[in-house]
């Protein structure tokens, strides 16, 4: 704790404005400060304890409580002589695939629900707003005994294979994104899909020439979504995935910590770290775009 | 086709300065059909969209191949309907919007519209660990496990050999001939070189030493090579990697009358309701098939004594849950986005630093913090509370609260970021109206900021409610529905939500037998409450914005 406060605490400035009392500053601002300072020590220590645990000499539970007491390289080097890293590729390569995926096939329902009138159109978009209430893991068991079943014709959609892992993400995509786009796509005004049609172009020149290039807000922040959402999940990729070079990052990092808490507190640490950084980036990069997309998605729901 | 193929150079010219779209399933698209000019057929789009589809019936057909010989008669059907959709929705006129939608629509229907549907199917089924697979399956694996040694049949010298990681063996018959079969096929006359009446080398084979066999000796005294096609005819098994002798059933099956007969003690089985071989004494042999059971699942959970207590605690404790996580981050995250909803020097430091455990991908959370909250090692025990010994994760009271928690941790960014969003949303007109007649700054709060954000987050609390309602990854990585109830009979525990519960009564992580019946049943009882609470949720949700 002690580390961490001192930090943060910096930023509370400390002498009021000339014109004001101290007394009526703190009333209006200052307290404002020490929210701010009290939460952020709370929301960010432990970051801070995960980053001393990573460079902690010895890499158990124990010796990891004295904050940055020791530093060495030694956990992250460790990482080298396990199955760490195939399971960060794994979980990448899952989550690109799945996120690309989900945008082109999300992208393009959306745009015909946007576009087109045809029968059955709302009740397609009612069916999607119910499915969107029922994750796809509530049926885990079901799409396990699906891949059993599977992987007796085609061995590559059976159990414990990533591309079998990728559809089954797949089967989730429209349910959960389709919405968001189509909120999105519907602010594009049809003038311009008018205008391309009688300059000769096609439904699909209009979509990939046109809607696409004016929708990319949404698609980037629905493919961020897509990426964050499957990096991070977990029982679908547990159940599925069997032999250890196949998990991803969660199954694996979970496996870690499960077994051997103590021994291995470093190596997950160190492992924690790594696997947090290409999220975070992705997340404090697109920040803005997030908050837009979340609430975005609230209003036209 | 043709108007397909009429719109191929226009399509050609526009790709000229758009780049063609990445990614493979969707760029079957790009052809139109609606442009009439009779100019260009074939176009590069035109093609891409052949070479697509030719993919997409080759990958198809390979499927239907393999499901006809592995008799998947279901799979193989489902495989040729979809071919049929996809090629007339792609080479036909009529349904363009079917084009953009279906890609999505196959994976939806195929892992989830099926998958939920399924369910309910398992449901009312006895599958699970006995009650694996089809009464033919059933009756065959019931041959194979009765296998004693036939009296007085004859040793045969027997090689362990092994291709890849397949075992097989090689013996040399009472004839003198040398055979070599593996689990998959049954032993067939093979040419071998043989050395001291034992085979010492044969083609497409490698003889496996004594320290090899040793290695893998389980495998090798579990292996069972048919004698012929005819499963009747037992198969040759070893104790030694010696010596082979030849085995046989126990068990007849009588197909005319369905029954099983047990030659050594003359009790004949006949199949009951439950999917079992049964005897007049009772008695059942130990595999049996799937059948329907109607409601007993449903009862189980509901009525059994050993499951349906722990199930009605478990329902509960999986509401207080969802409700207290809902409560407790939307509390919090609204507090903190009032704090710095005003203009404040560093309000964006703070921002960024408040949503930094909302980046952080969700197992890790969960997983450090069963490191932190560790009874004699972590963090908070041996530096916060200078070496108190409270068991956070194993008493059934404290470890709740710390589930709840942890999420507290994990979930005031997500509500600081929606408040934040929807405060600075709202309409500057009606704060100045509520000033102007004199509301105070809680009244204002009160009756117009708490109404205006409660609408446009509502749908999000709801959300919120319903994925913490099935929050497995944190329960399962904190403390893994542990601490377990007193009844070991079940593999439950205190702080086991519904959804952890489904995963450990279907036995997927083998510590209990596997029930995929009964959880499927329990994931049914999911899917209703959340349907009932969405619906209510819903249609107050609508009554929330007429009134505004």
């Amino acid at each position: 704790m002690t580390a961490t406060s001192t930090a943060p605490a910096v930023r509370t400035p400390s002498t009021p404005t000339r014109r004001r009392t101290a007394g009526r500053w703190f009333s209006e601002l200052g307290w404002r400060h020490v929210v701010g300072v009290v939460f952020v020590v709370y929301a960010a220590f432990p970051i801070v304890y995960v980053l001393s645990a990573s460079v902690a000499e010895g890499g158990t539970l124990t010796g990891s409580n004295q904050l940055f007491d020791t530093f060495s390289t030694e956990n992250y080097a460790r990482l080298a002589d396990t199955v760490y890293w195939s399971w960060f590729a794994n979980s990448v390569l899952i989550a690109v695939a799945t996120s690309i995926g989900t945008v082109l096939m999300g992208a393009a329902a959306a745009y015909a629900f946007s576009r087109f009138r045809f029968t059955g159109r709302r009740v397609g978009l009612t069916t999607l707003l119910i499915l969107q209430m029922f994750p796809q893991m509530l049926a885990f068991v079901a799409i396990f005994l699906l891949l059993i079943s599977l992987g007796e014709v085609v061995p590559a959609l059976g159990l414990n294979s990533r591309v079998a892992l990728i559809c089954v993400y797949l089967g989730g995509a429209l349910g959960v994104n389709t919405f968001l786009m189509y909120g999105f796509f519907n602010t594009v005004p049809r003038e311009l899909d008018e205008a391309a049609k009688i300059d000769g172009a096609t439904h699909a020149q209009t979509y990939w020439t046109i809607i696409l290039r004016l929708v990319t807000p949404i698609l980037a922040v629905v493919a961020l979504l897509s990426i964050i959402a499957t990096f991070g999940e977990f029982v679908i990729a547990r159940v599925l995935l069997q032999s250890e070079s196949n998990w991803t990052l969660a199954v694996g990092l979970y496996s870690w910590v499960s077994s051997l808490l103590e021994a291995n507190w470093g190596l997950f640490a160190a492992g924690a770290v790594i696997s947090t950084i290409p999220i975070l980036a992705l997340f404090l990069f697109l920040q803005k775009y997030i908050v837009g997309g979340l609430t975005a998605g609230s209003v036209k729901g | 086709m043709t108007d397909l193929q009429q719109s191929r150079t226009a399509s050609r010219e526009a790709s000229d300065d758009a780049p063609a779209p990445p990614g493979r399933p969707s760029r079957r698209f790009r052809l139109g059909r609606r442009d009439e000019s009779p100019a260009g057929r074939y176009g590069a789009g035109f093609l891409a969209k052949l070479a697509l589809m030719a993919v997409v019936d080759a990958f198809g057909v390979y499927v239907v191949w393999s499901a006809y010989l592995a008799e998947s008669w279901f799979i193989l059907g489902a495989m040729v309907a979809m071919l049929v959709v996809a090629n007339w929705v792609y080479f036909s006129r009529r349904v363009v919007p079917l084009k953009y939608v279906l890609p999505g629509l196959i994976f939806l229907f195929t892992f989830q519209i099926f998958t939920i549907g399924y369910t309910g199917w398992v449901a009312f089924t006895n599958y699970g660990d006995g009650h694996n697979s089809t009464k033919e399956d059933a009756v065959a694996a019931l041959l194979v496990q009765n296998e004693r040694r036939v009296e007085g049949s004859p040793a045969v010298p027997l090689t362990v050999v092994a291709d890849g990681d397949e075992l097989g063996f090689a013996v040399v018959q009472p004839d003198g001939t040398t055979a070599v079969g593996s689990a998959e096929e049954p032993l067939e006359a093979a040419d071998a070189t043989v050395t001291e009446g034992r085979v010492t080398a044969v083609d497409g084979w490698e003889v496996l030493d004594r320290a090899e066999v040793l290695a893998r000796q389980g495998e090798v005294t579990d292996l069972r090579v048919p004698v012929s096609d005819d499963p009747a005819a037992g198969s040759v098994r070893t104790q030694d990697a010696r010596t082979g002798y030849v085995y046989e059933s126990t068990l007849v099956y009588d197909e005319a009358a369905d029954t099983m007969t047990d030659t050594a003690t003359g009790t004949v089985y006949t199949p009951n309701d439950e999917g079992q071989f049964e005897a007049a004494d009772g008695s059942t042999l130990n595999v049996g098939w799937r059948v329907f059971v109607g409601f007993d699942n449903f009862t189980t959970a509901f009525s059994d004594s050993r499951y349906s207590g722990p199930f009605f605690q478990i329902v509960v404790w999986t509401f207080v849950f969802a409700f207290a996580s809902v409560a407790t981050t939307f509390l919090l995250g609204m507090f903190l986005a009032s704090v710095f909803n005003t203009p404040m020097r560093g309000r964006k430091i703070y921002r960024t630093l408040l949503i930094l455990p909302y980046a952080i991908p969700g197992f890790v959370a969960p997983l450090l913090w069963s490191g932190l909250l560790n009874r004699s090692f972590g963090f908070v025990n041996q530096v916060l509370l200078g070496g108190a010994a409270i068991p956070w994760l194993t008493d059934p009271w404290l470890a709740k609260l710390s589930i709840i928690g942890v999420n507290l941790w994990l979930g005031f960014p997500y509500m600081f970021l929606i408040c934040t969003g929807a405060l600075q949303s709202l309409p500057t007109d009606v704060l100045e109206a509520a000033k102007i007649d004199g509301a105070g700054r809680l009244r204002t709060w009160r009756s117009v900021v708490m109404p205006l954000l409660l609408v446009s987050t509502t749908p999000l609390l709801i959300s919120s409610f319903a994925f913490n309602f099935n929050n497995f990854a944190l329960v399962y990585m904190l403390t893994g529905g542990g601490p377990r109830f007193e009844d070991a009979s079940v593999p439950l525990g205190h702080t086991d939500i519904m959804i952890t519960m489904v995963y450990s009564v279907a036995g997927l992580d083998g510590n209990a037998p596997k029930d995929f019946g009964l959880a499927s049943a329990l994931s049914i009882v999911i899917f209703v409450i959340i349907a009932t609470i969405s619906a209510i949720a819903f249609k107050r949700t609508r009554s929330l914005e007429e009134i505004n």
